[in-house]
């Protein structure tokens, strides 16, 4: 700010020019002083979420991207709605990880909010997916569920819900792009087993309950193959009905924060 | 019949035994408390107070499952003797204490005995709670019966024999339980006594803050006790090189447990729980008169342990982890960052004898908690799937070895003991 400040106008050519006597040379060393001491202090950082929020990066991939392997889901650029139901949803028991819920235990549904925004505010560039190791036919089968769903057993195909693109759909809808197979494969059992829930009436869980083990594969493999587009942001709330009642934040969350 | 001392010796034996079973009879019997007939109505500055009251215990904490309805119970606690399940405390006639008279009320904080006069078990600190004059307990009283009824049946207890059976709990009573109001020390300061009346009772610091014996009974005296899952170590108040507060100022004792941070130190593991639910919520007066008995408590210092150095090559491998993990925010020397990170050299939490809490934190990482006065904290990642456990016993001796720290280098099984 000081250097700034120093240089706004003219350029400066000739230090001696800006001090021309001795005594103004000693009143400018003495004021560096304090800024040297202070500069010489315990470092400071910066007064960001994102710096507060490396205890979440060091898996989730840097600014919360994700690596392109592994099972931690990517955060960056979901919605932002979806991104604190899932940490009140960690908080609160709904979904089952005992790292995540450590690290939630003592925060104010405040912070959660603001986590929330700052991850769904983040615009990152994505690394290309994974080569599929699924055999064609699977990831043939994968996309035809992706998307049309399979009407004779009441599959809503995910395009539906998740946005023609599949980013997302704001406020609430997650983006199903960019997550790892693994990751993918472990919600839908999660959600099968009932480990995974959301706010009633979790629509998620009926989906998933409707699927069988080759349907979970073939949709995840297919998922984790496809790029993240350069646009990921989430769709506009859609007008049209869902084709599933889902949840919403109950005014009562639980009472107790 | 002759005497010989094989004989005398059987003869006290047997009078000991039949004392010990008259005693053990005593604390079993006990009558049921008849229903509560109509409770006497509360004003709105009863439960008030009662609310606070509940602060200051933290009742919540343990009567609220992970995401459950608030104060209805079901939290499991993982002890040695196996897991005690905290019960419902809401208004509901069958499941919670709907049916609870204030005297029934009153005799489960004094005596530690259920309505129906069956004996409870410690985890619920009565201990504690008995030192609450008739008012404060009629206060909170009131403040349960206002809450929303919520119908959850308690889960039972999973206590392993013999810690299951009530005359294992009628022994332990008899050696670790006296009941009794609190009585104010006339030589202290009105303040002092305040602050005496709310950490050993209501508050409860003790139950965790106190060494413990083979049989979990506390002696009540600040020292350093592992936490009954043993996942972290409540440090001494006794001692300084721990939690003890003997040398901080007044006002910075009231913004740890009003804030979860002061001079640079913060809580963590289940103290953030406590400051999160409970003290900082708690009026500054109160504060006030907790950290003046805190900072009055007499010090004692921990022995110390044998000082065990870390090899040269734990020690290199510990010095790279902590240049690739750690130095962006601990700092070069150990410093922290102000208003951020917590310094490592000096730290506490990181000399204690036993590595419990340092470990710890490298594995589950965490954020100070979000308290009104703090209240969007700066996280530290967990590094439990990222570091293997020699990795972290090594992170872990370097840190305790470097920057004038002077704590025993810690061993992968420790580690793994607490993964």
């Amino acid at each position: 700010m000081f250097k700034d400040r120093l240089h706004a106008g003219r350029p400066i050519k000739n230090r001696a020019a800006l001090f021309p006597t001795m005594r103004s040379r000693l009143l400018f060393a003495l004021f560096l002083v304090p800024v040297l001491a202070w500069a010489a202090g315990p470092p400071r950082v910066p007064d960001t979420l994102a710096q507060r929020l490396m205890a979440c990066t060091l898996c989730h991939g840097q600014e919360g991207r994700a690596t392109n392997a592994g099972y931690f889901p990517r955060i960056a650029g979901k919605p932002a709605d979806y991104l604190y139901h899932q940490l009140l949803h960690f908080r609160d028991g709904r979904r089952n990880n005992a790292g995540m819920s450590y690290l939630l235990d003592h925060l104010s549904d405040a912070y959660l909010r603001d986590i929330a925004g700052h991850f769904a505010g983040l615009d990152l560039p994505y690394p290309p997916p994974q080569p599929p190791a699924a055999p064609p036919a699977e990831l043939a089968r994968g996309e035809a569920l992706v998307r049309q769903g399979d009407a004779a057993r009441e599959l809503p195909a995910c395009t539906a819900c998740h946005g023609a693109a599949l980013t997302g759909a704001s406020p609430a809808v997650p983006g199903l792009l960019g997550l790892p197979r693994d990751y993918l494969i472990g919600q839908l059992g999660a959600w099968q087993t009932g480990l995974r829930q959301a706010f009633a009436p979790d629509c998620m869980a009926h989906v998933a309950k409707r699927l069988a083990p080759a349907d979970v594969a073939a949709v995840s493999s297919w998922l984790a193959a496809q790029p993240v587009p350069a646009d990921a942001h989430p769709a506009p709330p859609t007008r049209e009905p869902l084709p599933l009642k889902c949840g919403l934040l109950p005014q009562v969350s639980g009472g107790v924060r | 019949m002759r005497f010989t001392p094989l004989r005398a010796a059987l003869a006290v034996l047997l009078l000991a035994c039949g004392v010990l079973a008259g005693a053990v009879w005593s604390e079993l019997r006990s009558e049921a408390l008849p229903d509560a007939a109509a409770w006497a109505p509360a004003t709105p500055e009863q439960v008030a107070r009662g609310a606070y009251l509940a602060r200051a215990g933290n009742c919540m904490a343990c009567h609220t499952a992970r995401g459950g309805a608030a104060y209805a119970g079901g939290r499991s606690i993982a002890t040695p003797f196996g897991a005690i399940v905290a019960g419902n405390l809401t208004p509901d006639p069958q499941t919670g204490l709907g049916r609870w008279s204030l005297e029934a009320f009153r005799r489960a904080l004094h005596e530690g005995r259920s309505r129906d006069g069956h004996l409870l078990y410690p985890a619920f600190p009565y201990t504690h709670t008995t030192l609450m004059p008739d008012a404060d307990v009629a206060d909170l009283h009131a403040y349960l019966r206002s809450l929303p009824a919520v119908q959850q049946a308690n889960r039972p207890h999973s206590l392993r024999f013999p810690y299951n059976t009530q005359s294992a709990l009628a022994v332990w009573r008899l050696m670790h339980f006296e009941p009794g109001r609190f009585q104010p020390d006339p030589a202290q300061p009105a303040e002092w006594n305040r602050g005496a009346y709310l950490v050993n009772g209501p508050a409860h610091c003790a139950a965790c803050h106190s060494e413990r014996n083979a049989l979990g009974g506390a002696n009540g005296s600040y020292g350093a006790s592992a936490m009954p899952d043993g996942r972290w170590l409540a440090p001494s108040l006794r001692d300084p090189q721990q939690a003890g507060v003997q040398p901080w100022a007044i006002d910075d004792i009231v913004a740890l447990l009003q804030q979860g941070t002061a001079k640079s130190a913060s809580v963590m593991g289940p103290m953030a729980e406590v400051v999160f639910h409970g003290t900082q919520h708690l009026r500054n007066e109160d504060l006030r008169a907790m950290a003046v008995y805190l900072q009055a408590v007499p010090v004692q210092p921990a022995p110390a342990l044998e000082f065990k150095a870390a090899d040269a090559s734990q020690k290199a491998l510990g010095e790279q982890l902590y240049q690739r993990h750690c130095v962006d925010c601990h700092g070069a020397q150990g410093q922290g960052a102000a208003g951020a990170y917590p310094p490592l050299a000096g730290n506490r939490a990181v000399t204690m004898a036993l590595p419990v809490n340092a470990v710890q934190a490298i594995l589950s990482g965490g954020f100070a908690p979000a308290t009104a006065g703090h209240p969007q904290p700066y996280g530290m990642p967990p590094f439990r799937t990222l570091l293997r456990d020699t990795e972290v016993a090594a992170l872990a001796s370097f840190i305790r070895q470097s920057w004038g720290n002077q704590a025993g280098a810690v061993s992968s099984l420790d580690v793994q003991r607490l993964r």
